[in-house]
């Protein structure tokens, strides 16, 4: 064993930031802080904004002063000068104002990440630059992702806003902590090295511990939140000794070199693949891979109905782009090694996720169960390993992060109203009384279901593409089975709404949307008509984004 | 060679927190479990780092963010297990069967 | 360079084999007949009984709520011992990077104090 000098004679040299890379996660955090800030501030709100203002003012002189850039410290003090507006117009009510703020902030971040794609396009790549050890990548699978996250968070805002709103269970915390899974989700996406893989991890799973557990009084959401901490941490903890061995095989973190060294001839084989076991294992709790599903049901049934649909469409896309950027981007040439457990895996995941949904009666665990399932198409653009399968992955988490927000954002509007669970039979008859919202939800199921027409159809025709391009054939075979399982328990709710009777004792009751669940809802069902009629630029998009940095 | 036997340790170390994990009925002993678990982790971390002797001390940074990161996850923890007992006066994750197949 | 890491493998076997052992033994070999003796005190020192019985608990559930901020501020100056002792070498960058650090540190410790969380009543 060598000796290692603890006063090592290294020169310590300050860290080469790549402040561009990492903006959107930047801009993401500031909000949240800033959200927190003026929340906790309380009457003295609008000091704390004054305050909050000076210091991006001072932030954006600095910048200037040191780097002479003009754009940054401009788009900084102007944000600055818009919370301030923003805090004294509503700083008597602190709910809308932190809505409002979370919005923007997410907004914000969209127009970062369009602007590192716009670099990206144009040749430079931001991506991993020395001094931090290359922790962070921008590369089309992270910018891609990123734009799925922040989707999902944005609609998230006004189906939360009216949902924790009618249940009293309103508390600002929602909006920052879901900026700071947004957050973990960004920071995920984009990790090029474990380290970094697990504290991104490990703060979106934390904060979204925290919303599963939103709604405090609620039995249920605090089960759901046990259940999901305990489940979580168990798998973060095998993620992590995973990890340990990897650094132990290349004696790094960084992911590319830990798949060269992986793929290396003098690696003992074994060692190798327990790490990659541990990793598979670690991922698909949670990305919800059968038999590490356990959680999902659970977890999905008992969580804040809008904190469910970001949590199935938002953590899928992160957890997943890490997946294939270990795996597909860095363990490209050890495939013979882990395609066979992923294959196993995805087509178990497949067949138990829509059987297991088929029994359900409460709608929020089918939907659980059916998110199981669509991990399982997901893992398809995988398995296939090939340009091909990243490019039809990223296009179907995109695809379900819209229809899976957009089905429990309509199931969050009919919770309300009944203040417990939703059971199909409680549907019956919604169709006739209220058109408009068990129109969406037929479309956001049928999109589930992948009927042609839909964005689900899109999605599933893009993976299921590359799965047989790439000789994959017998696992796409089992996913249209499946799919035609799962089609059978969609179509059941449709028909219950607009089939079946109203029962005769049905309470009197009004839906009352407010604009921005509305807004969100009719964004989303636009979203899922348009890429299930005209695909082709969001497909190419996905295209262009199917690479790794190196 | 000498680094096998912390890495032995390191392995027991986290089958027993698994093994708490599975058997303990208490919840802040599942926490306890999970915690041994991390620190199985640590060591594994530290003893890798000093095969390897990497100048960029990953080992050591990353055991460093293993702790810090563990600690808040028990915070999180705790605060949860803490929002059952209030409303239900055991802390026993058996009782936490509202939801069935 | 394989047979160095074939303990490695072994270990695994032999700490998967443990948990399934130990769980199997326990719950097949175990007498299942407790007396006042065999239940005295272990587990350091607290003395055993059914281990979910709340009325057991010597711990007030507010002592834990303290205890979890206690933790959570006394591990993240963690991060203070290694950056003390490159200080010298980085200069102000360092400097003004653990000032964010401890900023974000205290903007969570008074969110703690409006919220009441170290209230003992």
């Amino acid at each position: 064993m060598p000796v290692i000098p603890l006063t090592a004679q290294v020169q310590w040299s300050i860290p080469d930031i790549p402040w561009g890379a990492i903006s959107p996660e930047l801009v993401l955090f500031g909000t949240g802080i800033l959200v927190l800030l003026l929340e906790t501030a309380g009457p003295h709100r609008l000091r704390a904004s004054a305050l909050a203002f000076l210091a991006a003012a001072g932030g954006a002189a600095a910048g200037y002063g040191l780097t002479g850039e003009v754009t940054w410290p401009a788009l900084l003090a102007l944000a600055g000068l818009a919370q301030l507006a923003l805090t004294a117009t509503w700083r008597e009510r602190p709910r809308v104002l932190s809505a409002l703020l979370s919005a923007l902030g997410i907004v914000a971040t969209l127009g970062v990440v369009a602007w590192q794609w716009q670099t990206l396009a144009g040749g430079e790549l931001l991506a991993t630059q020395s001094g931090l050890a290359d922790m962070v990548a921008v590369d089309g699978v992270a910018l891609f992702t990123r734009v799925t996250v922040l989707l999902a968070a944005l609609v998230s805002i006004p189906l939360g806003w009216s949902y924790l709103e009618t249940r009293r269970i309103h508390r600002a915390e929602y909006y920052p902590l879901l900026l700071f899974a947004a957050v973990g989700m960004n920071l995920l996406a984009s990790s090029q090295d474990l380290l970094m893989v697990f504290i991104s991890l490990e703060v979106l799973s934390l904060a979204l511990y925290i919303l599963t557990g939103f709604a405090k009084r609620d039995l249920t959401s605090q089960e759901g939140a046990l259940k999901y901490f305990l489940l979580g941490a168990f798998s973060s903890a095998i993620l992590l000794y995973g990890i340990a061995l990897s650094y132990g095989i290349a004696g790094t973190t960084n992911i590319p070199a830990v798949g060269a060294a992986v793929a290396a001839a003098d690696t003992p084989a074994a060692l190798a693949v327990i790490a990659m076991a541990l990793l598979i294992v670690g991922f698909a709790f949670k990305t919800a891979l059968v038999p590490f599903h356990m959680w999902t049901p659970d977890v999905y049934q008992g969580a804040p109905t809008p904190v469910t649909g970001f949590m199935a469409a938002a953590t899928k896309a992160a957890a997943f782009a890490a997946f294939l950027r270990i795996f597909v981007g860095a363990m490209g040439a050890s495939q013979w090694s882990w395609i066979p457990a992923l294959w196993t895996l995805a087509a178990i995941t497949m067949l138990v996720g829509a059987v297991l949904a088929v029994v359900q009666d409460d709608l929020k665990r089918m939907l659980g169960y059916s998110a199981v399932a669509h991990a399982g198409y997901a893992a398809i653009g995988l398995i296939a390993a090939t340009r091909e399968g990243v490019s039809g992955t990223l296009f179907y988490l995109l695809v379900y992060a819209v229809m899976s927000v957009g089905a429990f954002g309509v199931l969050s509007m009919l919770e309300r109203r009944q203040r417990r669970a939703v059971s199909i039979s409680d549907l019956a008859g919604f169709g006739k009384r209220f058109p408009v919202p068990a129109g969406m939800l037929s479309l956001f199921l049928l999109s589930l279901a992948g009927i042609p027409g839909t964005a689900g159809f899109m999605g599933k025709l893009a993976v299921f593409r590359a799965g047989v391009f790439a000789g994959q054939w017998v696992l796409v075979v089992i996913a249209v089975l499946s799919s035609m399982i799962a089609a059978f328990f969609y179509i059941r709710v449709i028909r219950a709404m607009f089939m079946d009777d109203e029962p005769d004792d049905l309470e009197t009751f009004e839906l009352e949307p407010t604009p921005g669940l509305s807004a969100g809802l009719a964004a989303s069902a636009a979203i899922i008509v348009v890429l299930g009629v005209w695909p082709t630029v969001v497909i190419d998009l996905a295209e262009q984004a199917a690479a790794f940095a190196g | 060679m000498a680094a096998v036997y912390p890495l032995i340790f390191a392995a027991l170390l986290f089958s027993v927190g698994v093994y708490g994990l599975l058997s303990r009925r208490h919840a802040v002993l599942v926490l306890m479990s999970i915690e041994l678990m991390l620190a199985a982790v640590t060591v594994n971390l530290v003893t890798f780092w000093a095969i390897a002797g990497d100048a960029l001390l990953t080992g050591q940074v990353f055991a460093l963010f293993v702790m810090a990161i563990g600690a808040a996850e028990i915070g999180v923890g705790l605060a949860i297990i803490m929002l059952i007992y209030r409303n239900r006066a055991s802390v026993n994750i058996d009782d936490a069967d509202l939801m069935k197949y | 360079m394989l047979a160095e890491y074939l303990p490695l493998l072994l270990l695994f076997i032999i700490a998967f084999g443990f948990v399934a052992v130990s769980l199997a033994a326990s719950s097949f070999l175990g007498p299942k007949n407790p007396n006042p003796t065999k239940r005295a005190a272990y587990e350091s020192g607290i003395i055993p009984g059914d281990e979910t019985d709340p009325r057991l608990g010597r711990f007030s559930v507010k002592f834990y709520l303290v205890a979890m901020l206690f933790i959570i501020f006394d591990i993240e100056a963690i991060f203070l011992h290694p950056w003390a002792t490159v200080l010298r070498d980085l200069g102000w960058f360092a400097f003004w990077s653990m000032a964010i650090f401890v900023a974000l540190l205290f903007e969570s410790y008074y969110y703690i104090l409006r919220r009441g969380g170290l209230e003992w009543e």
